[in-house]
């Protein structure tokens, strides 16, 4: 047992704290295309963290285009470049579904204002606001 | 009948890793060897050819007779397991000698192997989980639903059919899965990670093998499972 918790261990990611459910944030994936590699930015609202070790993942929210998508990472994978926290919200509950129900006007959050980044967290800016 | 070299091991468990596509990939952590050579056998001495393999040190209780295989082989410790692994031809032999030590670096990502364990006991189990059968329907009015039915023809034979399925003890069976892509290996802690599930329990004893059958989809589908 020891041995899976090592394993598990060595493929975590240092860099992938800092960001809590009602956060907008941009997700920086690698696409391979034919032989390039480049990053491709999804960015929206994390309504999900689960998980944890190695299988964490996460699920972020955004409207494209007047529909609702949402992408599942996971927390650690090797395709995420990096995720940078744009904006931070306060919300009273770990998982988000309600936005589903919601649109426009209604589906926006209360945004945090002042709030303290630790340095380990999120690589990238801190919100500006 | 094992045909290719392999490694006893012990099943540590699963877990999931990141492939190099960045995909993860369900995993067995196997711990396997160090395997001590304790002896070979050759078709000129002893009628057919294999080689024997120890796995895991055993300190306490080590019988005189035991002691005595391992001081002949000049293994320092006597070992929990000991096993024979049969190898098709005596020239496959020459590369090993007694008293020489087996690790997981036998073993390379992308191969495919093949597993022997011994599975889970189930206790007695009804012929639904033990066989497959469908069972009946459980509603609708029915009366039957997970009863074996008939188990044969009326006065012709007058007796069930030798072998005949029926409910009974299931599982803690010698099983073999065949195929099994190495995702990696780790000699230093003598750990390999398989891609899928093998059979037993965690902590159970198990037989790492080199894949004796396989298709070139299969070789292909290896290589790219890494």
């Amino acid at each position: 047992m020891e041995a899976i918790r090592l394993i598990d261990a060595a493929q975590l990611k240092k860099d992938r704290g800092g960001f809590a459910p009602g956060d907008t944030v941009k997700v920086s994936v690698k696409v391979v295309e034919g032989e390039k590699e480049r990053l491709q930015a999804f960015e929206g609202v994390v309504i999900r963290k689960r998980g944890g070790g190695a299988s964490a993942s996460f699920t972020v929210r955004r409207i494209s285009y007047g529909v609702g998508v949402e992408r599942t990472f996971p927390l650690h994978s090797p395709r995420i470049d990096k995720i940078q926290v744009m904006k931070r919200a306060v919300v009273r509950r770990a998982k988000l579904y309600y936005l589903r129900q919601l649109a426009g006007k209604a589906a926006r959050l209360k945004e945090k204002r002042f709030v303290h980044v630790p340095a380990s967290g999120a690589s990238g800016e801190t919100p500006s606001s | 009948m094992a045909m290719k070299e392999g490694l006893i091991g012990r099943k540590v468990g699963m877990t999931q890793v990141f492939g190099d596509d960045g995909n993860m990939i369900p995993v067995t952590v196997v711990e396997l060897g160090p395997c001590p050579v304790v002896g070979v056998r050759t078709t000129a001495t002893h009628g057919y050819d294999a080689l024997q393999l120890g796995f895991s040190p055993k300190k306490k209780n080590v019988t005189r007779p035991m002691a005595g295989v391992y001081k002949k082989a000049g293994i320092a410790t006597p070992m929990k397991v000991l096993r024979e692994i049969r190898l098709q031809k005596t020239e496959a032999l020459q590369p090993y000698a007694v008293g020489q030590t087996l690790t997981a670096a036998l073993f390379t990502p992308g191969e495919l192997v093949d597993v022997v364990g011994v599975s889970k006991g189930k206790g007695f189990q009804g012929g639904v989980k033990r066989h497959g059968w469908s069972g009946g329907d459980q509603s609708h009015g029915s009366m039957f639903h997970r009863a074996p039915g008939s188990i044969g023809a009326s006065s012709d034979p007058s007796r069930v059919w030798p072998g005949h399925h029926l409910p009974g003890r299931m599982g803690g069976d010698r099983r073999t899965v065949l195929n099994l892509p190495v995702v990696r290996v780790l000699p230093e802690q003598n750990l390999i990670l398989l891609r899928g599930a093998v059979p037993g329990a965690r902590g159970g004893v198990i037989l790492v093998r080199k894949s004796v059958k396989q298709t070139k989809t299969q070789q292909q589908k290896a290589q790219g499972a890494k």
